[in-house]
């Protein structure tokens, strides 16, 4: 399961690296989004994938699973949730005001 | 223990700027209100501080979860001194913006901004956790993204976009890098960690999650992953710059002081030759780009750079007194650069030019304003008794003592350059004939002059009396050197 | 350009409630059971993107005159003031408690102050939310 879900990542960062390296921001921005989803799937396998109990809440013996990396990956999601939104509200507003959402011709110098 | 004190740098900002939300139309109210919070957290930091000194490291357990298992502060005097200069340098630049950063700012949520930017920066001094930091981090970087675009002028949506990208992206490798942690050591409580590293020893893959930390951070710290940094800092109004030039890079430089004293110590042969050899390269590439160009900011930006490369030069030789020269330094930076990006600022301001050789015989118009310029060169140069001194002193002398002659060399080099850049502004623009006739003069405001005359104090008293802190500074470098102090502090007592 | 918005209309005016309904839910089971303020406030946002959809943002003020802004200020000065209140009581930052009440109608209840910090959390998700949608939408 471990190896699959490895696999899976991998797809998801070539994916997110293609999505980035373009030159549409708006590809860009989608890129981003995949490969924190990428890195929230990486710390839920390397916290171990394991089926069992809710921590703490009954004092029956049986195993349970880490939840760490549950907390951890709420957390991370909020952030990118939340970075997400600013960016494109970012992006909309240069892609107005510079009237192109091509990189390329956002490169420019402070001189002109 | 109870130290409910410690959280106050993180929690009194969030909540006073959410105040300051509801309190949007009355722009007056705002600046007292952020001026005051500033001024009492510089109070309250200076308390912990001493209380420091008496009691040993402070630690406060969240909801009274004991460490490992809980999100934990911990304040230790080397946290606390970047806390401290953080809360001065930012109730400065608050004065300097209230006359220049405009109503409309002031109305789009720029206090509250700056106080949760402060919040995040506090947050990420004295967490004890290294997933806390993240967020700590991502606090201070959301509100960096949102200070960045304030105004939304075209240059400034350009540089923000690829500002955010960045720093998203090493956000990103911040996670990758606390997963593998995660998965190997199974905790993230920064004592913890360090404990179990000494245990199970850093073998090759623990050095290669090291080194994992060691990019992020270099790209939060600008050290050799610079190339976004000079772009973004010289967009947005200067109060801001002048808050990113003193704050943001000190944050991933105070990471890597922690993660690479505390954590992974253990193989320096590998990581801190490459933080060396990345130092270097800093200063030579830094101080090129700080000859090269003549747009004040773009001289600024760069002096940023190098500043950064000369402080982990502190950390790549590694000693005790090496880190006693990179704490002065790092105090004496956040408040000289701050002076200088104000000053390239009001540069801007009064003539309306960005290029230094546009710009003549400032000093003639405004003689109090162009010594002020001589006060920071002297101080950057770090020419005695000013605050630049000490730390060079000290980083010079171990370097000396562990033999790493080519840092010492780099490091002065670059010095001259520092001294270089800044005369080249000094004697192309202050000097010279004035080009400004008497009836076109813009009057300097004293909102603007006055928090460059406090930096200048600063400086000046950093300097003189550097026998004064010395003791906190001392404090702070043994618990750098010794992680066992640490440990003991926050493991201990269980 | 006018679409013709008959279905979505209908369908909104049951569905909202459903959805409303669903984040409260979900925002009130949250600290034991899957569900919470973010999710619970994302819900509820869902709900009033939805609103603002099908109607035209005008009309939904109108009957809805809020600024999100401010609710998602008060949202995080809810949510961090629980926090600090721990420290009046002298016990460290962030510490929750709970007891069992009698309530009239629910019997024996267990009430505990994450409830309130989840409610600090759920607004300030609502409003932020809201306030993006807002901002990308409104100066068309």
């Amino acid at each position: 399961m471990e190896t699959l879900i490895i696999l899976l990542i991998g797809i998801l960062v070539a994916v997110a690296t293609y999505l980035i390296l373009s030159r549409n921001i708006i590809r860009v921005i989608l890129g981003t989004a995949v490969l924190s989803h990428a890195v929230h799937l990486l710390i839920l396998t390397l916290g171990g994938l394991k089926t069992g109990n809710v921590p703490l809440l009954t004092e029956a013996d049986a195993p349970y699973t880490d939840a760490l990396p549950q907390a951890l990956i709420l957390t991370a999601i909020v952030i990118s949730f939340a970075v997400t939104a600013f960016i494109l509200v970012l992006a909309y507003r240069a892609y107005q005001d510079n009237g192109t959402d091509d990189l390329d011709a956002l490169r420019g110098t402070n001189d002109e | 223990m109870m130290n409910n004190i410690i959280v106050l740098p993180l929690i009194i900002p969030i909540m006073v700027g959410v105040i300051l939300v509801f309190l949007r139309p009355y722009v007056k109210t705002q600046r007292v209100i952020s001026l005051v919070t500033m001024l009492g957290m510089v109070g309250i930091s200076l308390y912990i501080l001493n209380k420091i000194q008496t009691d040993g490291i402070l630690r406060l357990d969240f909801g009274g979860w004991e460490p490992p298992f809980g999100i934990l502060f911990v304040a230790d005097s080397f946290a606390m001194l970047f806390v401290l200069i953080a809360n001065i340098v930012t109730a400065i630049c608050l004065i300097y913006a209230f006359s220049s950063i405009g109503e409309s700012h002031e109305k789009m949520f720029f206090y509250p901004f700056v106080l949760f930017l402060i919040a995040g920066v506090n947050g990420s001094f004295l967490t004890g956790d290294l997933f806390n930091l993240f967020v700590c981090f991502e606090v201070m970087l959301l509100a960096s993204y949102v200070l960045i675009t304030l105004g939304g002028k075209k240059a400034q949506l350009r540089e923000s976009i690829k500002y955010v990208v960045i720093n998203i992206l090493s956000s990103w490798f911040f996670l990758v890098a606390l997963a593998y942690l995660y998965g190997t050591l199974g905790t993230l409580n920064m004592a913890h960690l360090s404990e179990r590293v000494a245990e199970a020893g850093q073998g090759p893959l623990l050095t290669t999650i090291s080194i994992l930390f060691l990019i992020v951070f270099s790209l939060k710290a600008g050290l050799l992953l610079f190339f976004w940094l000079p772009g973004s800092y010289s967009v947005p109004p200067t109060a801001i710059a002048a808050l990113f030039g003193a704050l943001l890079t000190k944050v991933g430089i105070y990471a890597l002081f922690r993660t690479f004293t505390l954590i992974f110590y253990h193989e320096p042969s590998i990581t801190h030759t490459l933080i060396g050899i990345m130092a270097g390269v800093t200063l030579v590439v830094g101080s090129i780009g700080a000859i090269a160009y003549q747009d004040v900011r773009l001289i600024s930006s760069y002096n940023v750079v190098i500043a950064v490369g000369f402080i982990l030069v502190g950390l790549a030789v590694a000693t005790q007194t090496s880190f006693e020269g990179s704490i002065y330094y790092v105090m004496h930076d956040m408040i000289a650069k701050a002076m200088l990006f104000l000053i390239a600022g009001t540069m801007i301001a009064l003539t309306g030019k960005t290029k230094i050789d546009e710009m003549s015989g400032l000093i003639r118009n405004y003689p109090l304003f162009g010594w002020m310029v001589f006060v920071v060169t002297c101080s950057l140069a770090g020419i005695p008794p000013l605050s630049g001194f000490v730390g060079k002193l000290l980083v010079g002398e171990a370097a000396i003592e562990s033999g790493s002659y080519v840092l010492l060399a780099l490091a002065f080099i670059s010095s001259i350059v520092v001294l270089y850049s800044l005369l080249r502004i000094f004697l192309n623009s202050i000097f010279g004939e004035t080009i400004i006739s008497p009836e076109d003069e813009v009057p300097l405001k004293k909102g603007m002059i006055v928090p460059i005359i406090l930096l200048a104090i600063g400086t000046v008293f950093l300097g003189l009396g550097a026998e004064f802190i010395s003791g906190y500074v001392s404090d702070a470098a043994r618990t750098l050197s010794n992680p066992s102090v640490y440990i003991e502090a926050v493991l201990g007592g269980n | 350009m006018k679409i013709n918005d008959v279905i979505l209309r209908t369908v909104t005016r049951i569905v909202v409630f459903i959805i409303l309904t669903f984040g409260v839910y979900l925002f009130l089971s949250g600290h034991n059971t899957p569900g919470g303020g973010f999710i619970g406030g994302l819900v509820l946002a869902s709900a009033i993107v939805l609103l603002y959809l099908s109607n035209d943002i005008e009309k939904v003020q109108k009957s809805l005159p809020l600024d999100f802004k401010l609710v998602a200020a008060s949202g995080v000065l809810l949510a961090t003031g629980t926090g600090l209140g721990s420290l009046l009581f002298g016990v460290p930052f962030m510490s929750q408690t709970f007891a069992y009440f009698d309530l009239p109608v629910f019997g024996k209840t267990e009430l505990t102050t994450v409830t309130i910090f989840e409610a600090g959390v759920a607004l300030a998700v609502v409003g932020v939310v809201v306030t993006i949608i807002l901002s990308i939408s409104e100066d068309e």
